[in-house]
């Protein structure tokens, strides 16, 4: 029982981390009907963009907002340079310009901080405070709870509570009303990638210090694990997304605790593929006016 | 070269309904094969032993490029898996192999496993559409060589397996013998590929690919020829794969990474998708590309551009080739698109 709640709570945490990765693909999904492929060498970019920060100034924090910058930076970039481009018409133009950006983006970092780990502190221990004589959470999983609830918290009320979330909504579902109304839908659309990038980038703080290090490939499990939990939540869900990443976070941490961590990326591709086949539009998929 | 002339003069045709490009008459795909066995046998002479494993190497890409495109440019699935299915093969025959030493016997057993490989994920594939099939194949693609650790007992982790070869006979150097190897099963794999989509089939994975609901209406089955395309695309693959176990005379998940998937697709799209001689492109640049950027790493004496140089310029020319030419490659992007339209 000790370790089913140990193992809960890590669940718990890990999954945080997937849901934020996975919101920032619905959030692109729900912005340009893109599945953006490159969001994990984007986040990883970012985190070592903190990574040199951190090293150079000794500011875990310092590096930490930089990475946030670098991730809004990077989505600017990446859609008013490349995926402004594409030809939409075909959804599979779209995943081979982001396969294209994986490559460029991995081989660049590559060469400019080697293809070793490097390993990244935490900025808070991950040592598990124990309860009755229960390890239950570290400070590390209490910090990765307020990040992404913060972050889940600012989404929500900027989506719903704001006119620039009101805009972006009305971009996304209905462009040339939008523009009639004055809208700006290319800025929109640059804003939702700047934004998606971001709570990439934070996904990508979040996560690469637990596992083995920072490493131009760190992020492509954690990409497969997200891309699973916005499926299982369903593309166009924020709050599916969220859902989906606790669910593939407990799933991972109780078939590593209880069978084998090696296990574990089998078993998230076979949720994958039962989601897929089982229901395809995902747990919580809502919109059916919206046709690619 | 004349394809894709042949193909953007087709796209420049109003539509008429009927999109029936004005054919050539061409030769017999054997002729064309034959005439390749030769040129290849002649520049195993030629050659030093490095390129002639250069060559090698371009026969067992050609092998997986080929039947890739198939699949993508003639049937609309993306496949991003396709590098997991060639670690299926290698290590499939780095199994058999070690255990009878037979190397026939160990393709044949390579092909059937990733014939069957290939179907259990043509099954799911032929459900799903444009992002969804990419995210699923690259799960594959990412899942595949962590079995290696799962399982180490078999396939020892991420040292990888030595594979067992009986040395060929002692005339014949072991370079140029692989470079005979690797394009006798890549030309044979060509050849068969070439009939296959001359004809009903071919016709069949054009259709499905164009019109699902036209293709139903003309009485194809639909999910069996999608099915069927990822089948004879993963044996394919199994077959390069096996080949690349014999070229390197070992086996290790390191072999297999994620890149190589995503090299593949790069090397599909650049050669023209759809089309067999673009396929052959794409694997002459699969080689030549990284042999270019490791001798620019190595004039410039940084070890870390060496391998990822390669990277950025696969990257780079992917992005641009899709920018600036969607479908002018080749025009069959737009045609995939409006078979999604459809569909959704």
């Amino acid at each position: 029982m000790d370790r089913f709640i140990y193992l809960t709570f890590d669940g718990l945490s890990r999954g945080l981390v997937y849901a934020a990765f996975a919101l920032a693909l619905v959030l692109i999904w729900r912005a340009a009907r893109i599945v953006n492929f490159a969001q994990g060498s984007m986040a990883v970019a970012a985190v070592y963009v903190a990574y040199s920060v951190t090293n150079a100034t000794g500011s875990y924090w310092l590096g930490f907002v930089v990475a946030l910058l670098a991730g809004l930076l990077l989505g600017v970039l990446v859609e008013r340079v490349v995926m402004r481009f594409v030809d939409h018409s075909s959804p599979l133009n779209g995943v081979v310009v982001a396969l294209g950006l994986v490559l460029v983006l991995q081989g660049t970092l590559g060469i400019v901080y080697g293809n070793e780990y490097q390993p990244v502190e935490t900025p808070f221990s991950r040592d598990a405070f124990e309860v009755g004589g229960i390890a239950m959470l570290s400070r590390y999983d209490l910090f990765v709870f307020a990040a992404v609830g913060t972050v889940v918290v600012v989404l929500t009320l900027l989506f719903t509570r704001t006119a620039v979330g009101l805009r972006m909504r009305a971009a996304a579902f209905a462009p040339d009303v939008s523009r009639l109304l004055g809208v700006s839908v290319g800025g929109m659309l640059t804003l939702g990638w700047a934004l998606a990038a971001a709570v990439g980038s934070l996904a990508g703080m979040l996560v690469v210090p637990t596992e083995l290090g920072v490493h131009p490939t760190a992020m492509d499990v954690v990409f497969v694990s997200a891309f699973t939990a916005a499926v299982v939540g369903g593309l166009d869900s924020p709050i599916g997304a969220v859902v989906g990443g606790l669910v593939v976070g407990l799933l991972l941490s109780y078939v590593s605790g209880y069978i084998d961590v090696t296990v574990a990326p089998m078993a998230i591709l076979a949720l994958l593929v039962l989601v897929l086949l089982g229901k395809p539009g995902g747990l919580f998929s809502s919109s059916k006016a919206r046709v690619a | 070269m004349t394809d894709m002339q042949q193909k953007a003069s087709a796209s420049t045709v109003p539509e008429t309904g009927l999109n029936v490009p004005k054919r050539r008459r061409r030769p017999h795909p054997a002729l064309v094969i034959v005439a390749g066995g030769i040129l290849v046998v002649a520049l195993t002479y030629v050659l030093p032993p490095f390129r002639n494993y250069q060559l090698a190497t371009m026969g067992a890409y050609f092998c997986v490029t080929a039947g890739l495109t198939v699949l993508t440019g003639l049937n609309g699935q993306l496949s991003l898996g396709h590098g997991a299915l060639m670690a299926t093969g290698a290590y499939t025959l780095a199994l058999t192999q070690n255990r009878w030493v037979n190397l026939p016997l160990s393709f044949a057993v390579a092909v059937l496993v990733t014939t069957a490989a290939g179907a259990v994920i043509g099954l799911a594939a032929a459900r799903l559409r444009g992002p969804y099939l990419a995210g699923l194949t690259l799960a594959v693609a990412i899942v595949v060589p962590s079995v290696t650790s799962t399982f180490d007992e078999t396939f020892n982790s991420d040292q990888g397996l030595s594979v067992i070869l009986n040395p060929p006979p002692e005339t014949i150097p072991m370079e140029r013998w692989q470079a005979w190897l690797c394009w006798g099963a890549a030309l044979v794999v060509v050849l068969l590929l070439a009939l296959l989509i001359r004809g009903r089939f071919g016709r069949d994975l054009r259709a499905v690919r164009d019109d699902e609901t036209a293709a139903k209406l003309a009485g194809i089955n639909i999910a069996r020829t999608q099915v069927l395309a990822f089948v004879v695309s993963a044996v394919c693959a199994g077959v390069a794969g096996a080949l690349f176990a014999v070229l390197a005379q070992s086996v290790s998940p390191g072999a297999f990474p994620l890149t190589l998937s995503l090299f593949l697709v790069m090397a599909i799209v650049i050669g023209g998708l759809g089309s067999l001689f673009g396929a052959l492109w794409g694997a002459v640049l699969l080689v030549l590309l990284p042999t270019l950027a490791q001798s620019v790493g190595e004039q410039t004496g940084s070890q870390q551009l060496e391998g990822n140089l390669a990277l950025v310029v696969f990257g780079v020319v992917l992005v641009v080739v899709m920018l600036a030419a969607p479908g002018g490659l080749a025009s069959i992007p737009s045609r995939i698109s409006r078979l999604i339209r459809r569909n959704r």
